[in-house]
């Protein structure tokens, strides 16, 4: 096989990782609180800001301005939910998206009011690594790992605690949960605390590779809402899964073609399977 | 015996529980229920029987929170539940098995049980009311990895009272636990029901079978169109001549 397309498909590979993580808030949230976060791209605009500032301008220790963004993102989408989703939980879905939609542009034209368009890089060259002749950038292998350790901690939360048990219910029947001793508007915060948390960590791996500017969330926000579609919303393994194949038309489709070409693939699939299986492709 | 239970079972003259004193209660277009009062005393089963729409299951529900009262006193070992959300009155030991099983299908057997568990207290004794359940119910252990939705009617059934048992209630509502069974199933529903009472729990059962729900309780009321029209013991409801007539095609 051609080295170069191996490069490529492994390159894939390592971005599916973020786009993964990605999916995994925004499918979470829809899952749970029945709301899509128009603007959770954006979200990781703020963390991505947040962490050049803290380590970049500021001169903070890189993990504690890590940590500290992650923390700071989380408590952004608590503030999502308690300012802007909980006043309107039972209008209408339109009213939902048009009020994150919102969210959106005001972030957007906030973080352009305070930052300008400038692109800014946190400035840290991670090495390339070459093995057996393939060339694989660090930062893109850390960011992979790390979104595996973030969605298997997760997975562990989810499986393993009173909280997370609850979180896999609450969809399922949101009145009796309540017969349980559990708090609706306790487990949507805490839902939305990860969800942000998620957008938060997506932003630390992303400022390793990429300059953060205002509109970053366009760049990618459009791909995780269709990768998130793609594998079912609010279906968490679906998502996983179909991050993992988008990712991989953009990188094999880009070799071989344009990365401006790959995107139209990637898309253009998608429409085509949306007519195949509305539902998603890990249907239940 | 468990300590929690065993001031139930302790002899003496048995204090009331629950209280319901006048309480009208429904929903934003209808109301359901029309001064309802009844008692129920630590230690005791009792039932609440009528037909189809005659309220039962709102009783149920303004009990645990679920519909709020617009009149009328809910008390609690004699201090007020009005007004407080169902996830508290959880904490305050009433569990409430609603109708129709109400299980989380996609949750394993043994998670439907763990979120039963949910409130801090019911945490700290997990593993001892487990077993206890399992002991119960041997049939759920065998099945505890999985769906809950993948039960048959009746496994559900003892799904859901087990769910209900794992918060460590004082208090048990059951809604209708023989509703949409076959018929050997009911039997075996009833049996259930027999062996929970043997517990020394406290229950509270509303059900539309009156023939086999006045085999299990020690007392009943007849619940029509909103209000209580007879209460007594189930061997004078079982010999009350209207009852026979009516709900037991006597």
């Amino acid at each position: 096989m051609d080295m170069f397309l191996l490069e490529a498909a492994i390159n894939g590979l390592l971005l599916a990782g973020v786009l993964a993580l990605l999916t995994l808030g925004l499918n979470l949230i829809f899952g749970v609180i029945d709301v899509v976060w128009i603007a959770y791209a954006d979200l990781v605009m703020c963390g991505m800001y947040a962490v050049y500032w803290l380590f970049a301008v500021y001169g903070w220790p890189l993990p504690l301005a890590f940590a500290v963004s992650v923390l700071g993102v989380a408590a952004l989408g608590m503030m999502v939910h308690v300012l802007i989703i909980a006043p309107i939980l039972s209008s209408a879905p339109i009213n939902q998206l048009l009020a994150t939609g919102g969210l959106l542009y005001f972030l957007q034209s906030f973080a352009t009011l305070l930052f300008t368009t400038d692109f800014r890089n946190i400035g840290v060259r991670l090495p390339i690594i070459e093995i057996g002749g393939i060339y694989i950038s660090y930062s893109r292998l850390l960011a992979f790992g790390v979104a595996l350790v973030g969605a298997t901690a997760l997975y562990l939360f989810l499986k393993r605690t009173y909280i997370g048990t609850a979180i896999r219910a609450i969809a399922q029947d949101r009145e009796i949960i309540g017969l349980m001793g559990v708090d609706q508007r306790r487990i949507y915060l805490v839902t939305s605390a990860i969800g942000g948390a998620l957008a938060g960590l997506g932003a630390c791996l992303l400022a390793l590779q990429y300059d953060v500017h205002p509109f970053i969330g366009n760049t990618f926000g459009p791909l995780i809402f269709m990768i998130c579609v793609l594998g079912g919303l609010g279906n968490m393994i679906g998502g996983f899964v179909a991050a993992f194949i988008i990712s991989q038309i953009i990188a094999i489709g880009g070799y071989y073609f344009s990365t401006e070409l790959s995107y139209v693939l990637a898309f253009m699939l998608f429409i085509v399977l949306m007519f195949i299986r509305p539902q998603g492709i890990v249907g239940r | 015996m468990r300590a929690w239970r065993k001031f139930i079972s302790a002899g003496g003259p048995k204090p009331i529980m629950l209280s319901l004193v006048d309480v009208s209660a429904g929903y934003s277009s209808l109301r359901a229920l029309f001064g309802v009062s009844l008692e129920v005393a630590a230690g005791e089963t009792v039932g609440v029987i009528g037909p189809n729409g005659a309220g039962k299951t709102t009783l149920m529900r303004v009990i645990s929170g679920l519909v709020a009262a617009f009149a009328g006193a809910i008390t609690l070992d004699g201090r007020s539940i009005v007004g407080v959300p169902p996830h508290r009155i959880v904490e305050h030991g009433i569990a409430h098995v609603p109708e129709n099983r109400r299980l989380f299908p996609r949750l394993t057997v043994e998670d439907n049980l763990r979120i039963g568990a949910f409130i801090p207290a019911a945490r700290h004794h997990f593993a001892e009311q487990l077993a206890w359940v399992y002991q119960l119910f041997p049939q759920l252990r065998e099945r505890r990895r999985q769906p809950a939705g993948t039960l048959s009617g009746g496994e559900q059934q003892m799904c859901a009272i087990g769910r209900a048992l794992m918060s460590r209630p004082r208090l048990l509502l059951m809604d209708e636990p023989s509703a949409g069974l076959a018929p050997l199933v009911v039997q075996q529903v009833f049996d259930l029901i027999r062996r929970i009472r043997a517990e020394g729990l406290t229950v509270l059962i509303v059900e539309q079978n009156v023939q086999q729900v006045l085999e299990v309780v020690d007392r009943a009321y007849l619940l029509e169109v909103g209000s209580i029209r007879l209460a007594g013991t189930s061997t004078e409801l079982k010999n009350n001549e209207f009852i026979r007539k009516a709900y037991m095609g006597l």
